[in-house]
């Protein structure tokens, strides 16, 4: 397959302008604050400094100076991806008009509408963007906790942990025990941690035939069951094997020193383990007062603004907001809603009643390509689905293939959406 | 049962087709007619009956319910050939749609004809096309196959003047798969098109006559004026 992904990303070489403060002009023009620079944050930084035309002061405050897509992950794990092409700079976005600061957000001061960073520096918003996906929920696995990562590695974050885990299993014993402790609803990519499993599957078969694969799960049902279930089956005989709650797979603690998972008291050792533990809102979104009990911040359904701040709007993963799953594709879809509004109110320019959508694709084994997606609304209390699709179980290999070279194209379309 | 009568009355001439998913029941055509008007329109490009072999075009023998572009040893488009992974198989409706106006169906198709205009003429094409495909008796899966009559849409819905302004707007919804510079890597690009073919294209999705569930169901909530407005400011990208 020939196709042209590195053309883009040879561009996204300029470097970045990473300034230490906004950039100060003439006049005064209307100044917004963007937290992350993910799927949401970037996506939302990159509309509203590209549609407003200078119209309006936009800062993205991303501590990282490459993003690494979570999605397409599972792919670099099946080796179907080379890590280094999920890697993104913010060089686009820099001269697009966005002023990147490279630094943590630490505080937010909703009164004196501020946001202090790493650096103890204030910078002033008009309106805030809070993108900062999901932090995992303390003690949610007993046993494991982040100073257990390179142990037990989470690989749900973008960054190194996913190569850590790929090396893993690539070095796991023959015969050897791959487990994934499964996280509860809600969480990032309900599909996320079935797509891994079967593409864990697809390099142990080829290169460790014996190994297993258990996965213990605290949910009755997960996301495209009949697709991964036939899938498994068909391309992996026997390796897979669940242990849902009806067998104890909500009652599970580890022992990461030991190589152990004791599932409702039952003591099992295994070779590698991959823990994702239950989620929340990203950190700044509770330190900045935005997060309800369930861990959450949320939102109104017609335009993502915080229920708790009308001058900030959350996005993506972080959200609240009703029947979007947390995926890259909602956050992108949710931050064009977004700029939208914001530029509207700071700027005169037209607003548009919101709509949104997703599609997730997920690689079940070479060439065998499913996805499901819906279209949503805005609800009288949140975002509701409005219709929906999903791939067909006994579907033939043509559209399997076809639904994974689409993938493909949605891959190198959101990135070049984003940061292109 | 129903299936086995409209058979039979085809081989007679006029039949009505069963009314199907577009809920109109419609006359067929007459064969006779058919005839001579695939001379004209088909003929040069497209053989058909005993022994017919590809040319131009593939030969049509046996077209209805056959998967489009899947003749393995026959050229087809890209487009033609992606549009049958995706699930276009040839019923009523959509050989009437590809035979009004080719490109409505498949953006990219490479059959060289402009389309014929007259739904009287169309269906007398289908009819005498019709009686060198299996009979539905001989493959039992084979579709009842629905007909909409008018795959043409009304001349006021193509003159709406589209609202680039929204469109732009309405834009970012694509621009997530397809990318703003028109590159293909995966997904067509959909930048720079007439704003007609645009039009037809996305009224095509909307009324199931494509086929891929994504595109059918993002075109499902456009309306009329929210499609021109997209085909208005696609339109507006070409370089
Ligand atoms: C294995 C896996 C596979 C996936 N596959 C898909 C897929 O196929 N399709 C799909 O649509 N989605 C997929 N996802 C989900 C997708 O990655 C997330 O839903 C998406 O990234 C959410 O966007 P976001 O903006 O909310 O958060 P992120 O994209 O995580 O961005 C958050 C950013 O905020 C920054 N940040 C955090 N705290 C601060 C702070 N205090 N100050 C400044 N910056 C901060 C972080 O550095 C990060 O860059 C997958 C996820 C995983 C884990
Ligand atoms: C100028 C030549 C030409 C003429 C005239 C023409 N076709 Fe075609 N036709 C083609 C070509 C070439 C293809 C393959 C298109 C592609 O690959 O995109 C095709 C494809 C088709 C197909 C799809 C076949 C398949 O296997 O999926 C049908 C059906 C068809 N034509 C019907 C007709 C009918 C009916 C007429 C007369 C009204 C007609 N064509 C007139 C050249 C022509
Ligand atoms: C989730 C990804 C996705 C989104 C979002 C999307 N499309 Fe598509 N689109 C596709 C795919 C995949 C195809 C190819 C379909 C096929 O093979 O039949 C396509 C095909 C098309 C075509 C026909 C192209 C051709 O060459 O025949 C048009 C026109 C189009 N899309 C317009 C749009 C518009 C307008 C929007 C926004 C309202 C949009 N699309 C949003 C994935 C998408």
């Amino acid at each position: 397959m020939k196709l042209n992904r590195r053309s883009f990303l040879g561009t996204a070489t300029a470097a970045t302008a990473a300034l230490s403060a906004p950039a100060v002009m003439g006049q005064a023009r209307p100044r917004v604050v963007v937290i992350g620079g993910g799927s949401g944050g970037g996506t939302a930084a990159r509309y509203l400094a590209a549609d407003s035309d200078g119209a309006l002061d936009v800062t993205l405050i991303e501590p990282s100076r490459m993003h690494y897509t979570c999605y397409f992950s599972n792919l670099y794990m099946g080796g179907f991806w080379e890590f280094d092409d999920l890697g993104h700079d913010y060089g686009n976005l820099a001269m697009r008009g966005v002023n990147v600061i490279h630094d943590w957000a630490m505080a937010v001061d909703r009164d004196a509408k501020t946001v202090t960073l790493g650096s103890g520096a204030a910078i002033p918003y008009d309106r805030l963007v809070v993108s900062p996906g999901i932090d995992f929920v303390d003690g949610a696995v007993p046993g494991w906790d982040v100073s257990k990562q390179s142990l037990m590695p989470h690989a749900y974050k973008s960054g190194t942990q996913t190569q850590l885990l790929k090396s893993q299993v690539e070095n796991m014993r023959e015969g050897g025990t791959y487990c994934m402790v499964a996280p509860p609803n809600p969480y990032r990519c309900p599909p996320g941690p079935y797509e891994r499993i079967s593409m864990v599957a697809h390099i142990l078969s080829q290169s460790n035939p014996t190994a297993k694969i258990l996965i213990v799960d605290p949910k009755e049902n997960f996301s495209k069951q009949g697709l991964f279930e036939e899938g498994w089956a068909r391309h992996y005989g026997a390796m897979v094997e669940r242990i849902g709650p009806d067998f104890g797979g909500d009652k599970v603690e580890v022992r990461p020193d030991a190589m152990e998972v004791v599932i409702d008291g039952m003591v099992e050792q295994v070779d590698v383990c991959n823990v994702i533990p239950a989620q929340k809102a990203g950190k700044i979104a509770e330190l900045a007062g935005l997060t309800n009990d369930a861990g959450w911040a949320p939102v109104k359904p017609e335009d993502m603004r915080s229920r708790m701040d009308d001058n900030i709007f959350v996005l993506g993963d972080a959200s609240q907001q009703g029947a979007m799953p947390k995926s890259g594709f909602s956050a992108n879809s949710q931050a064009k809603v977004v700029s939208n509004v914001i530029r509207g109110e700071l700027t005169g320019s037209r607003i548009f009643p919101a709509r949104y959508s997703n599609t997730c694709w997920s690689l079940i084994a070479t060439n065998d390509g499913v996805k499901v997606g819906a279209s949503y609304e805005p609800g009288a209390d949140q975002i509701e689905s409005v219709s929906s699709f999903i791939s067909q179980t006994g579907e033939d290999a043509e559209l399997r293939r076809q639904t994974y070279e689409e993938s493909i194209g949605w891959y190198n379309g959101i990135v070049a959406d984003i940061f292109g | 049962m129903l299936k086995q009568n409209f058979a039979a009355l085809l081989l007679a001439g006029a039949v009505l087709a069963p009314a199907g998913a577009f809920g109109q029941a419609v006359p067929l055509g007459d064969a006779t007619e058919g005839a001579e008007l695939y001379q004209y329109e088909c003929a040069s490009c497209h053989q058909i009956g005993d022994g017919a072999e590809h040319r131009i075009g593939p030969h049509l023998n046996r077209i209805f319910d056959r998967r489009a572009g899947s003749y393995e040893e026959f050229h087809y488009s890209e487009a033609l050939a992606r549009q049958g992974r995706d699930g276009l198989y040839w019923d009523l409706a959509r050989l009437d749609a590809y035979i009004e106006n080719p490109r409505s169906l498949v953006s990219g198709t490479n059959m060289a004809y402009p389309g014929l205009e007259d739904a009287t003429e169309r269906a007398d094409l289908i009819a005498f096309i019709r009686a060198y495909s299996d009979q539905p008796q001989n493959i039992p899966e084979a579709s009842p196959t629905a007909f909409a009559p008018e795959v043409r849409l009304p001349p006021e819905v193509l003159a709406i003047e589209g609202d680039a302004e929204y469109g732009a707007f309405l834009s970012a919804e694509c621009t997530t798969c397809h990318q703003r510079s028109g590159d293909f890597a995966g997904i067509p690009g959909i930048v720079g098109w007439p704003q007609e073919d645009f039009v037809v294209a996305m009224h095509a999705y909307k009324k199931r006559l494509r086929p891929h569930e994504v595109m059918q169901n993002l075109a499902q909530r456009l309306d009329d004026e929210e499609i021109a407005a997209l085909a208005a400011y696609f339109e507006s990208l070409r370089d």
